[in-house]
């Protein structure tokens, strides 16, 4: 009788291990099941469980594979998994180890899109230096939209608020299905035709990548890359990316937020004019200040330089010269006046009257009417019986020629 | 309407038009060097370029038209009312 052999659970573990790694098909294979008990680890590994309506399967995507992933697995997405079957030994649990994971159903899809996205930047339609930049201020906005939707009231909305100065050009179009991407390349080539438009938006609300597909279309990215003028798309919300989005000039990642982007906004220009207004204020009142200041200037230098200064100075010589003159004069008055009183002085000791007081006489002859006549000097001025008048030094009397002599 | 004061040619200028102006006026008149009565003359018709542009924003009303574009999507039937308050 044999012996039962007794395994220890980890050689059991251990042995279970091998078998599944030893079974090739094990070690490459894709699993389809629904995400249930979605965690992430604060390392950024990911735990899950793929389940269908009878089983469940534990899996483990490591960070190394899960920082690639293109898409936020979710609970209750459908997913495909790909990787190999091993055993967590600790809990003796098998599992997945899952290198790559898809969106089930869609997995399709996301190769053609990474196909797409990879052989267009190839290409070099994704370059930078192509990016185009948006006038500043677009009398014309062009956007290609479905006229029933939502993202075209949220674009309204905000150019009408922020820029009404724009004229909107509609072009319509279908924005999903499959009749959709050569719709759209046609609403956008009808703008870009025209050569008022100024700008374009490429616009769709949010949707699920189905939804979304549409921009995803390879004609679509060429004719936004041929387009002449620039082009913004906003596709979905801010985690969707589109082929559409890497080939636009700018993306914007809403509606909303492309119809920001393609127009100034009103109340910073009304700021902006308000500041160039006080800019000319200031302007003005520093010219005009400066003017002054210069005015100023020139007035002083006018009045140093002013002949006013002269006539004032010629006036002062003038009013010396006056002066001067006037004090010659006087000098040479109190002159004369010496001399003046010098000659009366000599006069007076020449006078007549001196000599009378020293006891000459002087004897006029008077006229036969009385009046005084001319002093005698000689015997034969009189005769006998002559009036004459005897001047002494204290008066006159009357005297006759008497005899013959 | 107000239409006091403000040259003809003010107000069939463009906001766009009166804006690149108003800044080159005042590039203008904060070079300096002007004589005086011209940096005046410069800043009334910047102070006019002003006005107008803020004018040119108070008066703006966005139009919305439509274009046709090739491959039928007549069949849509939609109708676009301008005068709708957005939703």
């Amino acid at each position: 009788m044999n012996q039962p052999r007794v395994w220890t659970v980890s050689q059991l573990t251990n042995h279970v291990q091998q078998v599944l790694e030893e079974h090739a098909p094990f070690q490459d294979l894709w699993l389809m099941g629904e995400v249930s008990n979605l965690t992430r680890s604060s390392a950024g590994h990911l735990y899950f469980t793929l389940k269908d309506s009878r089983a469940a399967m534990s899996c483990v995507m490591w960070r190394s594979a899960a920082a690639f992933l293109s898409w936020r697995p979710q609970q209750g997405d459908a997913a495909l998994a790909h990787g190999h079957i091993s055993v967590y030994a600790a809990r003796g649990a098998y599992q997945l180890y899952v290198d790559r994971l898809q969106p089930a159903g869609r997995g399709d899809l996301h190769a053609r899109f990474e196909a797409l996205r990879d052989r267009l930047k190839a290409e070099g339609l994704f370059e930078a230096e192509r990016k185009r930049p948006c006038p500043p201020f677009p009398r014309v906005v062009g956007v290609a939209t479905s006229p029933q939707a939502a993202a075209l009231r949220d674009v309204l909305h905000v150019l009408r608020r922020r820029y009404p100065l724009a004229r909107v050009l509609l072009a319509p179009t279908l924005v999903q299905g499959e009749l959709a991407p050569p719709q759209i390349v046609a609403a956008l080539r009808a703008l870009d035709a025209r050569d008022d438009v100024d700008v374009i938006l490429l616009v769709r609300g949010g949707g699920s990548l189905e939804e979304l597909w549409a921009f995803n279309d390879e004609a679509l990215a060429r004719a936004i890359a041929a387009s002449r003028h620039p082009v913004i798309t906003g596709v979905g919300h801010e985690t969707d990316f589109t082929i559409a989005d890497f080939v636009a000039d700018l993306r914007a990642p809403t509606p909303s937020v492309a119809a920001e982007m393609a127009v100034p906004d009103q109340a910073e220009l009304r700021q902006r004019v308000a500041d160039r207004a006080a800019q000319l204020r200031g302007g003005l009142a520093q010219q005009l200040g400066q003017a002054r200041r210069d005015l100023g200037e020139q007035q002083r230098a006018l009045q140093r330089l002013s002949p006013q200064g002269r006539i004032d100075g010629d006036r002062q010589r003038v009013d010396e010269a006056v002066h001067r003159a006037e004090r010659a004069l006087v000098h040479r008055l109190a002159l004369h006046r010496a001399a003046l009183d010098g000659a009366g002085a000599r006069l007076l000791a020449l006078s007549p009257l001196a000599t009378l007081e020293r006891g000459y006489a002087i004897v006029r002859r008077r006229g036969p009417d009385g009046s005084e006549g001319l002093i005698v000097r000689r015997v034969d001025q009189v005769r006998a019986g002559d009036g004459l008048v005897v001047q002494v030094q204290d008066g006159e009397f009357g005297a006759v020629v008497g005899g013959e002599s | 309407m107000n239409h006091h004061s403000q040259e003809p040619d003010l107000e069939r200028l463009s906001f766009e038009d009166a804006f690149h102006e108003l800044e080159a006026v005042v590039q203008q008149l904060e070079g300096g060097d002007l004589p005086l009565e011209e940096a005046i003359a410069l800043y009334e018709r910047g102070m006019a370029l002003a006005g107008r542009c803020g004018q040119a924003l108070d008066a703006a009303e966005l139009r919305v038209q439509q274009v046709a574009v090739a491959g039928g999507q007549q069949q849509l039937g939609f109708f676009l009312d301008e005068d709708e308050p957005p939703g």
